[in-house]
């Protein structure tokens, strides 16, 4: 690596750690937006980018852990750092129970898709007639005082979230660089690129396939659980909505599918446009909702159509010549 | 346990609903089982449809059926600039690229109705809305009788096209071999875009009928589009009978799921039949073993 | 430590690929199995390499049964093969391919990457060996699939009509090279091939197919005068 990008790394290593210090109140909850859509999008590209198995329903993920470890939290006072066990417990079980039946089955390309989408909405629809959580009318988490740190519960100001975020985002980064130079990582884009030549080489498939659903499973739903105690309230029709699906999808693929920094690349680009365009409109004193989703919208539509690789390979030939797997 | 007749009441309702349906996945299966695209938009282009008629029928004092042709022939030309403009250049594309494109498209289109037409739903008032014909004990709603006519006459004009015109043909012949169309010299590109006009006036044709049973609202198009794949799988992606049977079956078992379980379960009755038709028999009931 | 293929029946909707077929391949033994196109070649390697399970009849290799067996538990028991459409993983580098196959026995990444650097030197791709899949020749890619399943070091390897394409040249490097291998590795080879001077000149036994059904298998030199062959490949009339 040479000194340009050791210093690049290093202002932005001190810009995000001072961050909550010199960004408005405003700022810091575009700032955490980010970070979440950037954490999250690591985990589907786990699946998606690493492994090639494409999911449109990854906002079940992102329900089970916040609803699970809400509802402990609610009902039996266990603190998020337990519950997340609880609530990544169930996403795991979830996903392998749909990969199973999947790759078990040789479900592929749509039909695997379209099982995805149908799971999450199978378990809105749940949701709606599920007590225990609320119902349609909501979970809604205790809120504390907002002042005081209480980091066993996730109670605090927005600057604790960011860190915690933060501190979630890179280290997902760091497990998601070491997967990938290892047998694992290997396997897993082997399978992406051609599973019958795989398989010919010796690679048990579906024990793989099931390792990079399991994994991406419990990364989403620990991004649910942080999401759960951020928002402080949750509702099926939200949470496991589709538009949610989607919006884990666009940072990935419009970052670059696969790579290491490509979804948070692209969770920045695409925080940057969404705020940018409300910003805009809000100058002009317009009231579009929908108008961020329909600039996503274009924005997905551009990026397939002219940089399927997506933003960052381009970007990272640049600066750092080719051939490098970030 | 409700009575007898109810439950009869109800499945009707379903059959003569899921026809509409039907016609609906149909131009979804057609586009799928031509040139291999899946419509991820399919939804979102339906309550387009609805929507137009809604307005066409209250700016003019208009009767739905009389908005139809129109409609049919609008959507036509819009699917048709769709796939000659967009879509054509991802036909050779990976899959997960083209089901990107489709749903960005998807998400262009739900959020453009959103902020054209607000999220509150709306309908059609037609003099016959409330009507209902009494066959025996049975209670058929008007409106659901003449969709479900109008849907078959639509189907029927679609199966007789693929099977008498020239054109038709050539299509068939597209989806069946994609390189020995073009060495023969058919206008593949062009016949692609007729396809996917004609999926799209299939579904236009479908949300004008359905606007007579059911308001629209934006949210509601990626639940059609998801109802669409479900019917498509479960009836056999590719097959026009299929898309016809699984859009009955599909309208029967929700709602007899509506009056026995709850109306907001309907759907989980459709998702076990998907998971079950996706392990046992993924070609669907109709559809070719490839 | 032969293959053995016992009255192996394959069929596709009523279609007999493989009818009956019977041979063995003897233990560091060099055999090409040849016939007219259509004849059930490469079923019959699909077969043997798990990606079919026979209708009736089996495959034992070692003394046991693997017919039935998946494709990855056949190559972990010691048997590569390359496809006859080459199947490059073109997102990844020359010396990753070649990786994921030495993955197969190697401990860790490191050991498999060596490795693979050297077998990428012995076959002449080295100096590819960071470049995209997607940027080689086809002579090249088909190097790179006799490499990548030679990574996984088999003892049995599965050639399906890897010189197809090639030119007069590389062909006959490519001829050398499998010598080679062959005695410093201690392989068994069985090979499909169109290139009879290839198959004159690397094999000990050749295996006729016509019609899913062996119907001639000797030394090159026998089976080339036999009237059977020589009827399939000429037809009755040429023959007089």
């Amino acid at each position: 690596m040479n000194k340009q990008v050791i210093a690049a790394i290093g202002v932005s290593a001190i810009v995000a750690l001072s961050l909550p210090a010199i960004v408005s109140h405003y700022a810091l909850s575009i700032a955490i937006a980010t970070l979440y859509l950037a954490f999250v999008g690591q985990a589907w590209n786990v699946m998606m980018g690493f492994a090639g198995q494409l999911s449109l329903g990854h906002a079940l993920y992102v329900g089970l852990g916040a609803y699970v470890s809400g509802a402990l939290f609610t009902h039996l006072g266990i603190a998020p750092w337990l519950g997340l066990w609880a609530g990544v417990a169930v996403a795991v079980s979830c996903g392998a129970l749909i990969g199973w039946l999947a790759f078990r089955f040789r479900v592929t390309g749509v039909y695997f898709a379209v099982l995805t989408i149908a799971s999450a909405e199978f378990t809105r629809i749940g949701f709606d007639h599920l007590e225990w959580t609320g119902g349609p009318a909501g979970l809604f988490l205790k809120v504390a005082q907002r002042d005081s740190i209480d980091i066993l519960n996730l109670r605090g100001p927005p600057a604790m979230y960011y860190y915690a975020l933060l501190l979630l985002a890179l280290a997902t980064l760091g497990l998601c660089t070491w997967l990938l130079k290892s047998r694992v990582g290997y396997y897993w884009l082997a399978i992406r690129e051609d599973e019958p030549a795989a398989e010919a080489l010796g690679i048990p498939t579906l024990r793989f396939k099931m390792l990079a659903v399991v994994v991406s499973a419990a990364l989403t739903a620990v991004a649910g659980v942080f999401m759960a105690f951020y928002k402080n309230s949750l509702f099926p029709e939200q949470v496991f909505d589709m538009g949610r699906s989607i919006e884990i999808v666009l940072a990935p693929i419009i970052g670059g599918l696969g790579t290491l920094l490509g979804p948070i690349v692209g969770a920045i680009v695409l925080t940057l446009l969404g705020e940018g365009t409300s910003a805009a409109l809000q100058l002009a004193g317009l009231e579009l909702p929908g108008m961020k989703q329909v600039i996503y919208g274009v924005l997905l539509l551009v990026t397939v159509s002219f940089l399927p690789n997506g933003i960052w390979p381009p970007i990272s030939r640049m600066l750092v010549g080719p051939k490098v797997r970030a | 346990m409700p009575a007898a007749d109810l439950v009869v009441s109800v499945v009707v309702a379903g059959l003569l609903t899921g026809l509409v349906y039907g016609l609906m996945a149909l131009g979804l299966s057609v586009i799928f089982g031509v040139m291999r695209v899946v419509n991820f938009a399919h939804g979102e282009l339906m309550t387009l449809a609805m929507y137009a008629t809604v307005f066409a029928c209250s700016a003019f004092s208009l009767d739905p059926f009389v908005v139809l042709v129109p409609v049919a022939l609008g959507f036509f030309g819009l699917g048709y600039v769709l796939q000659a403009t967009v879509i054509n250049r991802f036909i050779t594309k990976p899959e997960h690229v083209q089901f990107l494109l489709l749903l960005a498209l998807a998400t262009i289109l739900v959020n453009a109705q959103l902020m054209a037409f607000g999220p509150d739903a709306r309908g059609v008032q037609t003099d016959y809305q409330l009507d209902a014909i009494e066959l025996g004990p049975l209670l058929i709603d008007t409106v659901r009788l003449y969709a479900a006519a109008a849907a078959i006459v639509a189907s029927g004009l679609v199966i007789a096209f693929f099977r008498f015109t020239l054109v038709g043909k050539a299509i068939r012949g597209c989806a069946d071999n994609h390189l020995g169309a073009k060495v023969i010299g058919l206008p593949v590109e062009r016949l692609y875009a007729l396809t996917f006009g004609l999926g799209a006036s299939c579904v236009a044709v479908a949300g004008t009928l359905l606007v007579l049973i059911v308001e629209v609202t934006p949210g509601a198009g990626p639940a059609y589009t998801l109802l669409g794949f479900v019917i498509v799988i479960v009836g056999g992606l590719g097959s026009i009978a299929g898309a016809l049977v699984g859009g009955v079956l599909i309208g029967m078992s929700e709602g007899v799921a509506g009056l026995f379980v709850s109306p907001s379960a309907k759907s989980m009755v459709s998702f076990a039949l998907l998971i079950l038709v996706l392990l046992l028999r993924p070609a669907g009931l109709l559809g070719k073993t490839a | 430590m032969s293959l053995v293929v016992k009255n192996v029946v394959k069929s596709f909707r009523g279609l007999r690929a493989v009818d009956d077929a019977s041979f063995e391949v003897p233990d560091h033994a060099i055999v090409a199995l040849i016939g007219p196109n259509g004849a059930g070649k490469t079923t019959l390697f699909n077969v043997i390499a798990g990606v079919f399970a026979p209708d009736s009849g089996e495959v034992l290799w070692d003394g046991q049964r693997i017919s039935g067996l998946r494709p990855d538990r056949i190559c972990a028991r010691g048997i590569g093969r390359t496809f006859q459409i080459v199947r490059p993983f073109l997102g990844l580098s020359v010396l990753e391919n070649v990786t994921v196959g030495a993955l197969r026995w190697a401990p860790s990444t490191q050991e498999a990457r060596r490795e693979s650097a050297e077998i990428l030197e012995r076959l002449g791709l080295a100096h590819k060996a960071a470049l995209p899949a997607a940027s080689l020749t086809l002579p090249e890619r088909k190097w790179l699939e006799v490499a990548r399943a030679l990574a996984t070091r088999p003892r049995l390897l599965l050639l399906d009509e890897v010189m197809a394409g090639l030119r007069p040249t590389e062909a006959e490097q490519m001829v050398r090279v499998f010598r080679e291998l062959h005695r410093e590795r201690a392989l068994t080879i069985l090979l499909i091939e169109h290139v009879m001077r290839a198959v004159m000149a690397l094999s000990h036994d050749v295996v006729v197919l016509r019609s899913g059904k062996v119907i001639a298998h000797g030394t090159p030199e026998q089976v080339v005068r036999d009237p059977l062959v020589l009827e399939s490949y000429l037809g009755e009339e040429a023959l007089g």
